[in-house]
């Protein structure tokens, strides 16, 4: 297929189609409104339902009924309208349901602006509802990625049973790039045998339900989930890396942070420094191992983002110390300039800071 | 771009370049030393609007007309009532950026009684590479429904068949087909060929419709 020129909302809409989503529940907020006009429009025409919901809250919760009857489903929201959400994607990592559901971040906190930002990191990969759960993380730098990430993600969420989370800034929602629609690599995807689908007599009925009242059977169903959190570690870790066996200085940034960090590497690389880069693509599983490959005389690692600094406790964690760490970020819909990323470099290589 | 009328509405599918046509076009009538204002009626987009601009084109000398509120990114479809100025002070070189698809044209309505036929431009831009007008017949209907919703007759065709900073020749020739296919069908003609400098220099020149090089102001460095 020819690549064609598509902005980031409509991007998400058209991959999730392509990846058999059929469903969508939401309830509109800038930055990712065209999202749900784009799926209002294109999903009667294949036979699916868009539903604009009376609210957020409403909206995760039709996503656990579909997700529970088994279909391929997506909700998506901006950061305010994802904190609503909070409660359903709990009880959906708890009755282990999929489905995708994409965070279009602006600035917080509270209702915040609508310019793009970077600051529910510690929401998405902490978790903003109750319990020990996990949502798996996938933070995509440009429009191509992000619909790569899309259709594997509705796969990802299937093989583990788990809700997946694409986290964007406004950023890549608004922007306009070139795109095509490729197939991803085959998985090979369980038999949904525990959806809601009709026993038709033929076996008992299937329950989906997060509530265990007996705390045996609670904490052997929290063994269940830590061990699938486990394989998802071992199996899904995403990350590109650049550089970082002879940089002086390691940035760490991801999504369109990354691409403005990758700007700055290129001009300090005409004068002379070197830089490397590490981008995780999955927020969660976080690539702790690869800041393992850093070499020993780097002088620092360079967390840049669209918040006052969430991700760098993951870098922290992953550097356990070997490295000073270091931070640079633009809030409140600000967006760093490369500039301003090469100076806060040239301080850390000149010992300044 | 002289000989075009005084106010040029600048109208078209959402991601198809209006505003960097409208902003291009701004500054090279500023250039050619004419009054200019640029209005942004871009109620549709939040992101990219030419008011972001207003710095750049401020010290062109060019009058920038963006929302009544005094944010650059608020997301309520507020339009400065000094919108009509250029509009009626016949010293003004106007250019309308309006808001992309039938939705965005919709804000034009207000201003009928400014819009009197012969007295106005209004330019549909065209971009092959978007899927919502990759065919004549969707493209057609874009153009019917603006024109429906705007209550105003588009009166040029602007081929700016582009994809991004990787825009090639054979991204500009094949747009230019669809927009004479459109052309023929409408019976309005291609009046512009935009594109980035680097593909205006390749293109032929026994095209119809004027080569308008074009710089990026739009994007930033980083972006493709």
């Amino acid at each position: 297929m020819r690549k064609v020129l598509m902005k980031g909302n409509e991007a998400i809409g058209a991959a999730a189609i392509e990846a058999g989503c059929k469903y969508f529940f939401g309830y509109p907020i800038t930055p990712q409104s065209e999202l749900p006009e784009y799926m209002a429009r294109e999903l009667p025409k294949i036979g699916g339902v868009f539903l604009q919901a009376e609210s957020e809250i409403a909206a995760i919760n039709m996503v656990y009924g579909a997700a529970g009857s088994g279909v391929r489903v997506m909700t998506s929201s901006s950061s305010p309208g994802m904190a609503l959400k909070q409660e359903g994607i709990s009880y959906m990592a708890g009755a282990e349901l999929p489905c995708v559901i994409v965070n279009i971040m602006r600035g917080g906190p509270g209702l915040g602006g609508i310019q793009p930002s970077q600051t529910d990191y510690f929401q998405a990969t902490r978790g903003g509802g109750n319990g020990d759960y996990r949502l798996v993380v996938l933070a995509p730098a440009d429009v191509q990625e992000l619909v790569d990430l899309i259709i594997e993600g509705f796969d990802i969420a299937d093989q583990y049973r788990n809700p997946v989370m694409i986290l964007g800034d406004g950023m890549i929602g608004q922007m306009m790039e070139p795109v095509e629609f490729k197939e991803p690599k085959k998985r090979d995807l369980p038999e949904k045998d525990w959806a809601t689908t009709g026993t038709e007599g033929k076996r008992k009925p299937n329950i989906i339900n997060s509530l265990y009242l007996a705390p045996e059977e609670l904490e052997k169903h929290n063994i269940k989930l830590q061990a699938k959190y486990r394989e998802i570690k071992e199996k899904e870790v995403k990350v590109q890396s650049y550089n970082i066996e002879d940089g002086d200085v390691v940035i760490a940034a991801y999504g369109t942070t990354s691409r403005i960090v990758k700007t700055a590497i290129s001009q300090l690389e005409r004068e002379g420094y070197k830089v490397g880069l590490i981008r995780p693509i999955t927020l969660w599983p976080y690539p702790y191992e690869e800041f393992q490959k850093i070499n020993d005389e780097c002088k620092g690692i360079l967390t840049v983002e669209m918040n006052n600094g969430q991700m760098i406790d993951d870098v922290k964690i992953a550097v356990e110390g070997k490295y000073p760490v270091y931070f640079y970020g633009r809030t409140g819909g600000m967006v760093p300039t490369p500039d301003e990323i090469v100076k806060k470099v040239k301080e850390i290589h000149g010992g300044e800071i | 771009m002289l000989r075009d009328k005084r106010i040029r509405f600048i109208v078209g599918h959402y991601g198809s370049g209006k505003t960097e046509f409208s902003v291009n076009y701004a500054i090279k009538l500023a250039k050619l030393g004419k009054k200019v204002a640029l209005a942004d009626l871009d109620v549709v987009n939040l992101y990219f609007r030419s008011r972001e601009k207003t710095e750049l084109l401020g010290k062109l000398g060019i009058k920038v007309i963006g929302s009544g509120i005094e944010a650059p990114a608020v997301d309520v479809p507020s339009i400065s009532p000094d919108i009509v100025t250029p509009m009626q002070d016949t010293s003004y070189e106007a250019i309308i950026d309006v808001g992309g698809d039938p939705a965005g044209a919709r804000t034009l309505g207000r201003y009928k009684e400014y819009i009197v036929d012969g007295d106005y431009d209004m330019f549909f831009v065209l971009n092959a590479n978007r899927p919502e007008t990759q065919t004549v017949e969707k493209a057609m209907e874009y153009l019917r429904r603006i024109e429906d919703t705007a209550r105003a007759k588009v009166t040029g065709i602007v081929n700016n068949t582009h994809m991004l900073k990787s825009t090639t020749t054979i991204d500009v020739l094949r747009g230019q087909e669809l927009a004479l296919e459109l052309s023929r069908k409408v019976n309005i003609p291609v009046r512009y060929i935009s594109t980035i400098d680097r593909v205006a220099k390749e293109l032929p020149d026994n095209l119809e419709g004027k080569i308008f090089p074009m710089t990026l102001y739009m994007r930033d460095e980083w972006m493709v």
